[in-house]
Order: structure tokens, then sequence, then C-alpha cells
């Protein structure tokens, strides 16, 4: 079963949390932390699992993680769960934030929140894995936009327009976009943040 | 919306920019009161805006801020139309609401109505919330709802696929509320459907609910076998959408390869081979080239092998695939990728234990030495470690004890302690020779000293003393050991402790004279801690018996100013107590008192248990095998524990002579106190609650046949005998018949002083036969054993007609205690096997002293225990005639001082007294107040712990 779903960024900054057991908040607050010095203070190119010790509550859960430029992907799995699949699992789930977002990026998470819950949620329910396959659940998003747009008419363009000002913001601390490795995605706007 | 981008604008970079937490906080709650003025105001929100409101409110929570309100308009949005207020409503609640919320009624009602709703979309999101949140009030609810829709013809696929995990989640958390019935054979023929996400779901959730319930999901199996193979043997393009990079359905392989492993190898031989079959494919693709350089075809191709050598593993049935599976993860040893080589490590360490493997698994050692010592990924070096562990038997043990040892110079901190603990385990359970075991462990204190916990260097006691043959060694190679000009103080224990047993092994080589073997020791004292500084005055004490020629500089270093003077009172103590003995005793007294110690009896190696309490019971392998391997290698051999007859069955006046309390100074090297505790440890396994008190005890509980083959007669086992009067009987004496029948009488004798206490106990054969195997053991119970200490010494297995053995317990008083410690005594008589169970008195008002005080003091004291916690108070029948004296025997018998004029009434009576632990000590008061036309008492007992006044009045209830 799958613990825990955490986002966050190189800062430690929280971009997306999701228990899937019933934690008090300042309970999750801190296992966020230790998870993040945890995992932050591991080499790149070194294996993506790690034994979390006492940190979800015994031996028996592993901290599985991806890096994508700004971001760690966590996943907190017990035993049942296979780590290699899980390591796709957060493959697949990246990609599918990238075709929904086209081009995903960190503020993507922050304003799209409610979007990137509703995506997380096709994938895994209750901690478990709920639909693997991309296009489904691309589908599935895309439906759900659907039905949101013909309640709001033209309202939902607005946070996009929002997105590209402040992409155009020179701010210091500019999240970057998603580097997804070697996967085939069109990354056509890259050049002006990298 | 735009506005919710601006807030949450300000907010991250407001925070970005190095302003102060202080400032983020105000930000924040001011947005908060934003918030709750609008929910508040007088203007009803439309939908819109609540939505908004509610998705800045879960941005907020994301950043770590409590959030408490909110929740009723969430609730609010669950049965709006809109499909978007309705999503977000769910959402804030799937992450936002407790289990245990009181809104729990309005969210369960707005779920059943989009449940009945018929509506894909919305029964999709009520499903996820159920599985979010899975909390009992939803299990109540819906657990009987969620089989149906998973089961009904006309549901949506999508629909299924949620509704199993749902159904999953509820299981997860209230197993009881979910009942088996007709929809699990149904459940079963889901694995059979068209849509791969459909499977996928079931069989997580038939996985799960075949870990329960075996025997009602038998026929997945088949059915799992059959979808393997279709999906193992078609083409990649045959499954679409669910091929991942040129792997078909990685994930359904991998959770039906899961499935299989609840179960044992399929019976039918035609389901037996098709997996066989499908295991081999999975094997020989192994083999194959890459169909892409993407590490996303690798990595979900190798998910599904492991899994299948997982089930390989699990089965441990096919010998053939058993060696394939060992080679392929010898390739991956090797491989560049890390994720596969500790992966490899990883179930390699589970292969080692199958009989067909192990021997393969061990080819592999160079390599697996070569990770440890190059890998840089520390999580991947810990896998070497336990793998090097799982495989190690007698013929690799030397070899890699000592890369484990070579390793642990460099190791990261966080894992030393338990490749300590493995190398302990390990040159302990494969020493052939002694001496090479002695050498590692020093080894070990040497490189690791810190990271050597108490259980390794008590261990390496116990086997020195208890094995004659390495002993002279021993005391050589920690004599030359000390000799470094900086040793670790765990050395200075153990090598204190073995000179002192041993150091007249070496003084014939004038290299090591006793003067020389006493300056080095005493050139480490003042760099040592208390409890090591007093274990190394024992060990002078000894030496005065070892070595009568230095016994006058021993004499004066006790004498010097900073022993008998010393701040700390154990040294002190021991310091004057010690100058005494060796100034008033005879020899033959020095040499009775300071005699070497008597061998262990054999148990379970404490570090083990250690090890096991570290990493959980699982991770620990082969156990059984430890055990038995240990028992032949020290049991078989070691000298059947001597009795010696002087020191143990007669109470020596000696112990007493010196003042020195009920402690076991007789035969026990240096006396236990209060900070010699870690001598006693050494006694004292913590791990096991059983001390076995016979030679070879262990043998005699754990041999099935003895068990099997006797005939068990008169006390069939555990039978604890109800002598209940004659336990309360000892709650006010110390001395009499415990327990009698036709065979057996037992006696006891006690005596306490503070917090300690010793107990004889006399085992009489009243018949005219032998009694054989004859094995008392004192059992303390789970809660008991962290509280009350108890050491005894073996007993000669063989009771003669009409002969008394005695043996004797020596206590000690941790904490203060609620239960008795239970004397189990088995034995043969004339070819039956006798078992018998009685409670050994020992209670806490045993450790009772008693204490005189004025009217005054005592009232005064009294009026401070007037918490109603710390009182405790009985009424209750006379059982016994009321008659004054008897009473005042009882109660000065139960411990406490009876205090006179006390009480104004003079027909009550009142005591006082301190009850004494290692830990702490108790003041306790009590009042007895007799009325005699009623034949009833009143006792009121005053402590400062609520537990003590509970358990004294209680024993003391029982007297009158």
């Amino acid at each position: 079963m799958i613990n825990a779903v955490l986002v966050f960024n190189n800062h430690g900054k929280p971009r997306l949390v999701r228990f899937y057991q019933h934690l008090a908040e300042e309970v999750q607050q801190q296992l966020i932390r230790e998870t993040f010095h945890l995992v932050l203070k591991r080499d790149e190119h070194i294996c993506n699992f790690l034994e979390c010790g006492s940190l979800f509550g015994g031996a028996d859960y592993k901290l599985i993680y991806r890096h994508y430029a700004t971001l760690y992907f966590v996943f907190c799995v017990d035993s049942s769960e296979s780590e290699l699949g899980i390591l796709d699992l957060i493959q697949v789930f990246v990609e599918t934030l990238d075709k929904c977002f086209e081009n995903v990026c960190e503020l993507d998470l922050i304003f799209h929140m409610d979007k990137v819950h509703y995506i997380l949620q096709e994938v895994v329910i209750g901690g478990m894995v709920l639909e693997t396959n991309m296009n489904k659940i691309v589908a599935q998003v895309e439906a759900q936009s659907k039905l949101e747009k013909a309640e709001q008419g033209g309202l939902s363009a607005a946070p996009s327009r929002a997105v590209s000002a402040v992409k155009n913001i020179n701010l210091p601390e500019i999240p970057r976009n998603i580097n997804i490795g070697d996967i085939n995605i069109k990354v056509p706007s890259l050049s002006q943040f990298m | 919306m735009i506005q919710t981008e601006a807030s949450c604008c300000r907010i991250i970079f407001g925070m970005g920019k190095g302003k102060s937490k202080e400032a983020e906080i105000k930000r924040i709650n001011k947005e908060l009161a934003n918030i709750r003025s609008k929910f508040k105001g007088d203007k009803a929100l439309d939908g819109y805006s609540k939505k908004k409101y509610v998705c800045k409110l879960l941005f907020i929570f994301l950043l770590g801020h409590d959030i408490d309100f909110g929740h009723m308009e969430a609730v609010n949005l669950l049965s709006s139309n809109r499909y978007t207020e309705k999503q977000i409503g769910y959402l804030f609640i799937s992450v936002l609401v407790n289990s245990n919320s009181e809104l729990i009624r309005l969210i369960n009602n707005a779920i059943k109505n989009d449940l009945a709703s018929r509506n894909p979309t919305f029964m999709g999101l009520a499903l996820h919330c159920i599985a979010n949140v899975g909390s009992r009030e939803m299990a109540e609810a819906f657990a009987g709802e969620i089989p149906k829709i998973l089961v009904a013809g006309d549901t949506m696929d999508s629909v299924k696929q949620s509704a199993a995990l749902c159904l999953l989640r509820l299981y997860r958390t209230s197993p009881d509320l979910v009942p088996m019935g007709d929809w699990t054979s149904r459940v079963v023929h889901l694995l059979n459907d068209q849509h791969l996400g459909v499977v996928t779901a079931a069989t997580s959730l038939i996985t799960t609910l075949a870990q329960k319930n075996p025997e009602e999901f038998k026929t997945s199996v088949s059915l799992a076998v059959s979808r393997l193979s279709r999906i193992v043997t078609s083409a990649s393009t045959d499954l679409q959408d669910y091929t991942y990079y040129f792997v078909p359905a990685p994930w359904l392989s991998v959770k039906l390869l899961r499935l299989l492993q609840c179960y044992p190898p399929p019976e039918d031989p035609a389901v037996r081979g098709r997996l066989t079959e499908c295991l081999e494919t999975i094997l020989n693709k192994a083999q194959e080239p890459p169909k892409s350089k993407k590490v996303q075809h690798s990595n979900a191709k190798n998910a599904v092998l492991f899994e299948a050598i997982s089930l390989i593993i699990h089965h441990d049935s096919e010998p053939n695939l058993l060696v394939r599976a060992c080679n392929q993860l010898g390739q991956f040893l090797q491989h560049r990728e890390t994720n596969l080589r500790y992966l490899a490590l990883e179930s390699m360490c589970t292969l080692a234990s199958s009989e067909f493997s192990h021997e393969a698994v061990k080819t592999h050692i160079e390599t697996v030495i070569n990770a440890l010592k190059t890998e840089r990924d520390v999580s991947v070096r810990q896998r070497a470690v336990d793998l090097l562990y799982a495989m190690c038997d007698r013929s690799n043990a030397q070899q890699i004890v000592a890369e484990m040892l070579n390793y642990l110079e460099t190791a990261d901190y966080s894992i030393r302690e338990e490749i300590v603990l493995k190398v302990a385990i390990l040159a302990e359970k494969y020493a052939v020779d002694y001496t090479w075991y002695v050498d590692t462990i020093l080894n070990l204190i040497r490189i690791a000293g810190d990271y050597v916990s108490e259980e390794v260097w008590y261990r390496v006691i116990q086997i020195v003393i208890n094995r004659d043959d390495v002993q002279g060694y021993a005391a050589k190679t920690v004599f030359e050991a000390l000799q470094a000009p900086a040793c670790h103080e765990n050395l200075v224990k153990v090598g204190g402790y073995i000179l002192g047993e041993f150091g007249n092994l070496i003084a014939g080589d004038p290299r090591s004279s006793p003067l020389i073997q006493f300056n080095l020791l005493h050139s480490k004292f003042h760099l040592c801690s208390v409890p090591t500084r007093a274990l190394l005055l024992s060990t002078y004490i000894k030496f005065v018996n070892l070595f009568p020629e230095i016994k006058t500089t021993i004499q004066d270093v006790l004498r010097s100013d900073s022993q008998l003077k010393n701040a700390d009172v154990e040294l002190q103590q021991r310091a004057v107590e010690y100058l005494r003995l060796s100034t008033i005793a005879s020899t033959d007294i020095l040499a009775t008192v300071l005699e070497e110690m008597p061998p262990f009896p054999e148990r379970e190696s404490s570090i083990l248990a250690k090890l096991k309490k570290k990493k959980g019971p699982g991770t620990v392998t082969d156990l059984e095998e430890i055990k038995k391997e240990r028992s032949s290698d020290m049991n078989g051999s070691a000298e059947p524990a001597s009795v010696n007859a002087s020191a143990v069955s007669t109470p020596s006046p000696s112990a007493d002579l010196l003042g020195l309390g009920a402690a076991p100074l007789t035969n026990s090297a240096p006396p236990p106190s209060s900070s010699g505790s870690l001598l006693v440890d050494v006694f004292s396994d913590s791990a096991s609650a059983v001390a076995p008190l016979a030679p070879g005890s262990d043998d005699n509980f754990a041999s099935p046949d003895l068990a099997s083959s006797e005939v068990v007669s008169e006390e069939p086992a555990d039978t604890v005998h109800d002598a209940d009067e004659l336990f309360h009987k000892f709650v006010c004496k110390n001395n009499g018949v415990l327990f009698e029948n036709q065979l057996l009488q037992i006696g006891l004798k006690s005596e306490f002083r503070q917090n300690l206490g010793r107990m004889f106990i006399f085992y009489g054969n009243k018949t005219s036969t032998q009694f054989l195997n004859f094995t008392p053991t004192v059992i303390c119970s789970d809660d008991l054993q962290p509280s009350l200490n108890l050491q005894t010494k073996p007993v000669d297995p063989t009771v003669d007609g009409g002969a008394q053995v005695q043996q004797v317990v020596n206590i000690e008083c941790v904490s203060d205690f609620m239960e008795a410690p239970i004397l189990n005594i088995q034995f043969r008589y004339g070819g039956t096997f006798q078992n018998l169970s009685v409670k050994l008195p020992i209670t806490l008002n045993k450790f009772f002293q008693p204490t005189e005080m004025s009217s005054q003091d005592f009232f005064q004291r009294w009026k401070q225990l007037s918490n109603p916690k710390q009182e405790v108070q009985n009424i209750f029948k006379a059982k016994h005639p009321m008659d004054a004296e008897i009473t005042k025997a009882k109660i000065i018998g139960f411990g406490s001082a009876l205090l006179e004029e006390v009480d104004p009434n003079p027909a009550n009576f009142v005591g006082a007294g301190i009850i004494h632990t290692k830990t702490t000590q108790i003041g306790c008061l009590l009042r007895l107040e007799p009325n005699l036309q009623a034949q009833m008492y009143r006792l009121t007992l005053r402590t400062s712990k609520e537990a003590v006044s509970q358990r004294l009045c209680e024993l003391l209830s029982e007297q009158f």
C-alpha cells in the first residue's frame, strides 16, 4: 500500500501532499520535513529506494523517489508494493502531469493544486494503484476539464494567463520546468527557463 | 480564480524573498480572516466563490497551517449539482476531514445520494472519497453497498475499478464490517474481465482478501495463472494501451505474481506446468536484448522479473528455477543500475535461506564483498551486509567476519551498531576455535568500541567463563590488548573482568606477573566512568584472593583517600568493604567468597535478541538454525554446571558477616548493587523471561520426545497450584512450607534488605525413588520482568530418594510490581513426567523498611498524601478472630513499623515504612481500624504511588 505521496521542491517547500493514513497535521509536517532531509542529502545516480526507519511506522516502509529538476516526487510504500513498479508509477504520474499541463512546471502545481489532486486521484486512491494506463488517465482528466468548461464558460482560461504572466516575471527563485529525463515529450519552450 | 492566483502569489513569493516567518504567519492569518468573514457574511456566496475559497484553504493547509473552519462549506458543496463544486467539496473532505469528524453523517448522506445517482462521474467521486477517508463510519454505511456495485453487470468499468479499491480500503480499516458472501466468487471472476484496469484493481483486492481467507479465494490461483500466461506470451502490441515501453501490462503482471505468493505451488499439474512455463518465459526474456534503451523499459521488465523471482523463492520447490533465479540475480549484482544491484542483494538474502540455492548464492561472495567496499550508496552497502550475514556458514565464516570487520573501520555511523551485532553473532555461531572468537570480539571493541553494546561484551564474558579451554588465551589476549595507551572503556571492562577471574593463568610469565597485571589495570582506572571503576575494584579484591603476594599493594590503593572518601557512594562502599574483607577474612573465607564464577546457564544469545528487536523478527533469518547450531557448539562440549556445595548450600555466615546486606556476594564475584547493575545484567538476560536453573534444562524443555512419549501424569502442564492460601501466609512471614504433595515438599527461607533479597528453596524428595531431570525454573511474566530481577543457581538434576536439595534465588526489586513470579518444577519420577507450578511469594511488601515517627510527623505526612489517587481503602469482613496482639504481629511481619500512641483511638493500628526499589523509594503510611461489633476492618493505605497503595492494600487485606 502507498502510505503517502509527497512532492516538494529543492528547498523542501511542499507542493503536493497526500497521506493515505490518518495522521495529525503536526505529524504530517514533521514527516515532510524529515523525508526532505533524508532525500536531499542523497547524491544523484544512487539508488532510488531508501529505508525510512521508524519514520512511517516501522522497517516495513520504504521511500521511493525521483528527482526532476526542482521537484522531488516521493512515494512512501510498504513491502507489498514492487519498488520498480512504484518507480515507474512516479514516471507515469509525472508524464501525465506533463501532458495535462503541456510542459509542466512547479508553478502549475501551485496554481492548479486542485487539478493536480484530481490527476493523482486518477492514479492512486486510498493508497492503492487505480490506473496505470496513461492514455486512460489523460482521457479521464480531459473529460473532467470538459465538464468544468461547460459549467464555467470562459473563466477557466484565466489561470493559464496568470501562469504565463508569472512565468515571464524575472524572479530569482523561479521554479524551473520539470525535466522528465529521456522520455519523448516535446519540450518547446524549455530554453527560456533553463 | 484570478484572485486565488494573486493571493497565492503573495503567499508564495512574499515568503520566498526572505521575509520572516512572522510575516508569513501574519499574511496567512489575514487571508484566513478574510475567508472566514466571507463564509460568515450575510451575503450568500455563489458556488464559484465557495470553490475559490476552499481552494485557498487547501493551499494554506499545504503550507502547514491548521485549518479549523470551512468544513461545513465543503459539505454543502457536496450536494451541489454542479460537477466542479462537488469535485472541490470532495477534495477538501478527503484531504482535510478526520475520520472522526462530527460531519461524517452529513458526508455519508451526500455520498449515499451520489452512489445512487447512477451518474458514473458522481459515483466515481463518491467512491474515491470513501477510499481516501476509509473511516469506520463509512465502512458501517457502505460496506454492504459497495460489493453490489462491484459485481453488478451494468456497472461501468471505471466505477468497478474504484469500487474494488474502495472495498479493499474498507476491508483494511474495518475487516469485521466487510462480510464475505456471494460476491466473493464473482469478484474472483473479475480476473477474467476484458478491461485490464478492472483486473488490476480486482487483483489488489483479492490479494488482500486471500491473505486472510485463503480458502474462499482458492479458485483465484488458476485464473491468475491463466491471465498471467496470456500476458506473458502476448506480443507487445496485443495489449495496446497497457503495454508500457514494450512491456505488456507490467503492473498487472506484478500484482498477479503477488497474488500467487499468497498460496503454495498449485496442486493441479496442468496449472502448475503453465505457471512454471510463465516463470521460465519471464526468466528467458531477461536474457533477450532490450527492445528499448529507455530506463522505463528495463524498469518495467525487471519489476516483473523480480516479482517472478520472489514467487520462485516463495514456492521454494523447483531447484532448477531457484538456481536460474540465483544466476539472474548474480548478473544484476554487477549491473550498472544501482537500483538493480540494490534489489538483487535484497532478493538474494531470501534466496540464501533456501536449501536448494544456498550454495549457489555463496558463489557470489566475492562480488558482494566487493560491493561492500566500492558501493557509493549506503542503502546498497547495508543490503550487502545483510546478504553476507545471510550467506554465512561454517565454510566462509572466517572470511565474511574478517571482511565485515574490515568494513567496520570505515562504515557509516548509521549502520555500525548493526554490523557489530552481526559480527558478534556470526563469530559465536561459527566459532570452531574459540581463540578466534575472542580475537574477533576484542577486534570489534578496538575498532568500534562505542557501538559495542553491553550485550556483546557480556556475551564474550559468558562464553569465556563457560569454556575453560579458552580462558588462558583470553587472559593473555586481553592483557596484550590493554597495553595500548588508549583503549576503549569496554575493553577495560572485559579485561578487568577476565583478568579478575583468570589472571592467575598467565601470572607465571614474568611479563604478566600479578603486579604488572594490577598496575596495567590501575593505570586505566582514573580514565574510566564510575561503573567501570566499580568493576575494577571488584577485580582488585579478586586479585587479593588470586595473588596474596600483592595484597598489600591493593590494600594501599583501596585505603587511599580517593577511594575511601570517594564522592560516589557506590565506589566508596566497595572500597571500604573490600578493604575490610581483605583485612579480617581468613584465606579460606576469602577463597570461598571470591571464588571463580560458576558457568552461566545456556540460553538464547542476548545479542540475537537485540538484533531481532532492531530489525523486526522477520528479518533475522534462520533463527532456529542458529539456536540449534549454538546448542551443539556451546552446550555439547561445555562442562555441566558444577554446583559448589560449600558456597551454595549453606547460607554462609560470611555473607552477612560484613554487613553487606543480602547482596549475593557469595560466589558471584562483583557484588551487584545499584550502580553495579551492569554486572547483575550479565546474569539476567533481559530477553528471556525464563531463567533455566538446571544444566541442560533448555534441552529438557525443548526435547519433543520427552513431552510426547512420556505419560504426563499427576499435574497436567501449567496448572499453577492454587496455593493462594499458602501464598498469603508468606506475605507476613519469610520461612515455611510453600507446597507439599505425596512426592515433593517445597520449603522456603528468605531474607530481604532494602531492594535486595535472597530466597533459599528446599526441595525434599518424600519418596524412596530418585527424581530425574529435576528442573526447577523461575518464570517472570512479561509485565513482571522489568520490575524484578531474579538470578538463580542451578541445582543437581538428580534428587535421591529422601534427600533434599537447596537452591538460592537472588532477588533485586527494580521497581514496584503486582504479580508474583511462578516457580515451575519438572522432573521424572518412576517413568512418569511431573510438572507443577506454584506462585513464589516474592511480594512488594518484602522490600519494606520500617520507619518510626511521632504522631505529629505521621499526620503531617498523612495530609501530604491526600491526593485521591494516593489513597486506597478497603472495608472487609474479618476472616480470623480479631485479636489485637496477632494483628500487631502481622503488621510488623508485613514490614512496616507499628506506631504506638499515634492514632487518637487506641483501638486503631497505624504503620509506616519505605518500600525500597532500585529506581525509587516509596513512602507508605497505613491505618487499620477494626470494628469489633460488626467484625469488620477498614484498611487505608496512603503512598506516593497509586499502584503501590493498591497492591499493598490487596496484600494486607488478606491477612485479617
